[in-house]
């Protein structure tokens, strides 16, 4: 079976987790994100784990003028395209509260980049019949709270985008996986305070594989994060005002 | 964030250090944390002691970079970078015929840990150390990339291999693998009654692989007795079928002599009489205790010391004294390991030499080290050598006088860091440069 995937800020350790995780299973991947230096290694890491064909491809989350060359490219690939989105960015809400404008990128990094591609990208699935989309959101989504409101309201955003595409998608055959991580132990989360239950970026790359296998809808992972969230959700709002948490 | 102050060890769990730790994820992190704020670099800590250590200083943790760069089906050459591990190789190249043609007893050493402890193997006798199969490697080193090889760069080649990281930051290597024509090996394990026997079996041994276990808690007319483990190459295809354990917390199981006692006891009866021949998958064979994670909580908080030396072949007296005074001790955990070694080496610093290596864990207490600095004068004594991947505890004149290229290795070192930079724990306990 030919299948195709594009992973979209695939210069994460996550994203790089999950490109090895389905090259070794001999998926073509299309690695795209800024730094070309990085993917090109990285090009070479996952053929020689296995994937016929690896190719790095410009991307990036804030110039939509970069999406469709990397489509077109993908369409040239015979079987399912498939699409995975792990871009986002996370100033830290101190950061945002002295200035502003950095909402505007965050919302693009993380909610209005990806899925402006993603919408790009919908009528290949529609087209073929079939591919699955894998949209990493997050926990911090769940619920606007003191310590990162404005990375998770752009996550909520990509949230619902997904669950509308996920509705579109079914009608012809494709899906759509929106992934809630919890702490991940990744650049981004490196040397912040309060971290507990980290996990490593392979497992939740091996819990995404499984979770596009089963046509999960949504996962959370660690799947301990559901539990959690599920209480985080669950305070009523006269209350959770007033924690921080 | 860039960099993470935390508290961190080497394996043994005895040295500690607090500091600033960098875990770049990309070449150009890397680099840049190279030019602005050169440290030194670790991969898994699987080394025993303070080399990857630097106390109250900068390090940067290498394991986030670990890409395989080119893999060669036709020659089983294969290059990557310094942070994947061993047991990664093995595992992806393996089943398409290559797989390093050394590896030490832990599959989470890192290509650079590798080659910055000239690691050995169980076929150190007829493979030579990991250093004679590495083809260049790129170092970062005083500002710059370099690449060094056995033609380029010779001396810098040599001063890397084993130097323990104080040449440059190794950032990828090149290595030759060897082919195989399966995912097992060809084990024969054998009961050996005592120590002549060990020593005769070991020097009468013709497998490619060969390594003994010894009982080191059995005394008088037993004393010496194990197993010894030979093997090569087989031909089937086994996956790996130890299951992960992990040990949920610190019990001092390894350092209770009672319990010692009864684990060799049924380790050793694990092997009928007559011994026996078995196809086990590469990895549980190489990396028997891979499979059990956080295995050092055995040894209790207080952590524990690996005693590890060479001596040469006509000193096996020496080293049957030693192990008499172990086993008198009863300090010993179940892990002690005896091999016959060859004489090949590969840099300035490697451990080998002729003739045999023991190695013996001990928990952390002050008898156990006192008995550790007599085993150390002994092994001085009969003309042998430490293993850095091991020591905690050795002077620096003990070592220095082991290592004959010693004061080569330093010039050299300190021309390629003359800031000292890439100065760890272990450089300056050990006083090995003259910055340090």
């Amino acid at each position: 079976m030919n299948e195709t995937w594009i992973i979209l800020g695939a210069t994460s350790s996550m994203a790089r987790a999950f490109g090895r995780a389905v090259a070794e299973r001999g998926a073509t991947v299309y690695l795209a994100g800024r730094d070309m230096e990085d993917l090109k290694g990285s090009t070479a890491d996952l053929m020689a784990r296995g994937a016929p064909k690896a190719q790095a491809v410009k991307f990036d989350a804030r110039d939509p003028s970069t999406f469709s060359a990397i489509i077109a490219a993908a369409q040239g690939e015979e079987g399912l395209i498939n699409a995975a989105v792990f871009v986002g960015s996370m100033p830290t809400q101190e950061a945002v509260d002295v200035d502003a404008a950095l909402i505007d990128g965050t919302v693009q990094d993380s909610f209005t980049g990806p899925a402006r591609f993603l919408h790009m990208l919908a009528p290949v699935i529609e087209a073929r019949a079939g591919g699955t989309v894998v949209g990493v959101g997050s926990v911090a989504g769940d619920r606007g709270r003191l310590s990162n409101y404005v990375y998770g309201s752009a996550k909520a955003g990509f949230h619902t985008y997904l669950a509308g595409l996920r509705n579109r998608l079914n009608r012809s055959g494709g899906h759509v996986v929106t992934v809630k991580p919890g702490f991940v132990d990744t650049a981004m989360t490196w040397g912040i305070e309060g971290m507990f239950l980290v996990a490593d970026p392979a497992d939740v790359a091996a819990d995404i594989l499984k979770a596009v296998e089963k046509k999960k809808n949504t996962i959370y992972t660690p799947f301990f994060w559901r539990i959690i969230m599920t209480i985080i959700k669950s305070v009523p709002e006269p209350i959770f005002k007033k924690l921080s948490i | 964030m860039l960099w993470k102050t935390a508290d961190y060890s080497g394996w043994g769990r005895v040295h500690t250090a607090h500091g600033e730790i960098a875990r770049p994820e990309r070449a150009s992190s890397l680099a840049r944390i190279m030019s602005e704020t050169p440290a030194p670099a670790f991969g898994n800590r699987r080394s025993y002691g303070d080399s990857p250590l630097n106390d109250g200083g900068r390090a940067i943790d290498m394991t986030r970079m670990d890409k395989v760069l080119g893999f060669d089906p036709e020659t089983g050459v294969v290059e990557a970078e310094a942070g994947i591990r061993l047991g990664e190789l093995m595992r992806l190249f393996a089943p398409r015929g290559w797989t390093p043609a050394v590896v030490p007893g832990t599959g989470f050493c890192t290509l650079g840990g590798a080659i910055a402890n000239d690691v050995h193997g169980k076929n150190h006798h007829v493979a030579g150390s990991f250093g004679e199969h590495v083809l260049s490697i790129a170092l970062f080193t005083n500002g710059k990339r370099v690449t060094v090889s056995p033609s380029h760069n010779k001396t810098l080649f040599r001063a890397t291999l084993g130097g323990i990281g104080q040449t440059g930051v190794i950032l990828s290597a090149k290595i030759q693998m060897m082919p195989c024509l399966g995912t097992a090996m060809r084990v024969t394990e054998r009961r050996l009654d005592d120590w002549d026997e060990q020593i005769d079996a070991l020097e009468a041994s013709t497998a490619p692989y060969a390594v003994s276990w010894i009982d080191a808690q059995a005394r008088g007319r037993k004393m010496g007795r194990g197993i010894l483990e030979e093997a090569d190459l087989s031909d089937e295809r086994l996956p790996s079928r130890a299951k992960p354990k992990s040990v949920p917390f610190n019990i001092g199981l390894f350092s209770n002599g009672l319990f010692a006692r009864a684990f060799n006891e049924g380790y050793l009866r694990r092997i009928p009489e007559g011994g026996k021949t078995s196809d086990k998958p590469m990895e549980d064979f190489f990396f028997p205790l891979d499979k059990v994670h956080g295995i050092t909580k055995l040894y209790g908080k207080a952590g524990f010391h690996q005693f590890q030396c060479v001596v040469p072949p006509d000193k096996t007296d020496a080293l049957r004294d030693m192990m008499t005074k172990i086993s008198r001790s009863g300090l010993a955990s179940p892990l002690v390991v005896l091999k016959r070694m060859g004489d090949r080496r590969a840099g300035m610093l490697s451990f080998p030499m002729e003739g045999y290596t023991l190695a013996v864990d001990f928990p952390n207490r002050t008898k156990a080290t006192k008995l550790i600095a007599a085993l150390e004068a002994m092994t001085a004594e009969a003309g042998g050598r430490l293993y850095l991947a091991k020591d905690s505890l050795a002077t620096g004149d003990t070592i220095k006088g082991m290592y004959p290229e010693w004061q080569d290795w330093a010039a050299e070192a300190d021309k390629a860091d003359p800031e000292g930079a890439l100065i760890n724990d272990m450089v300056r306990r050990l006083e090995l440069r003259s910055k340090a």
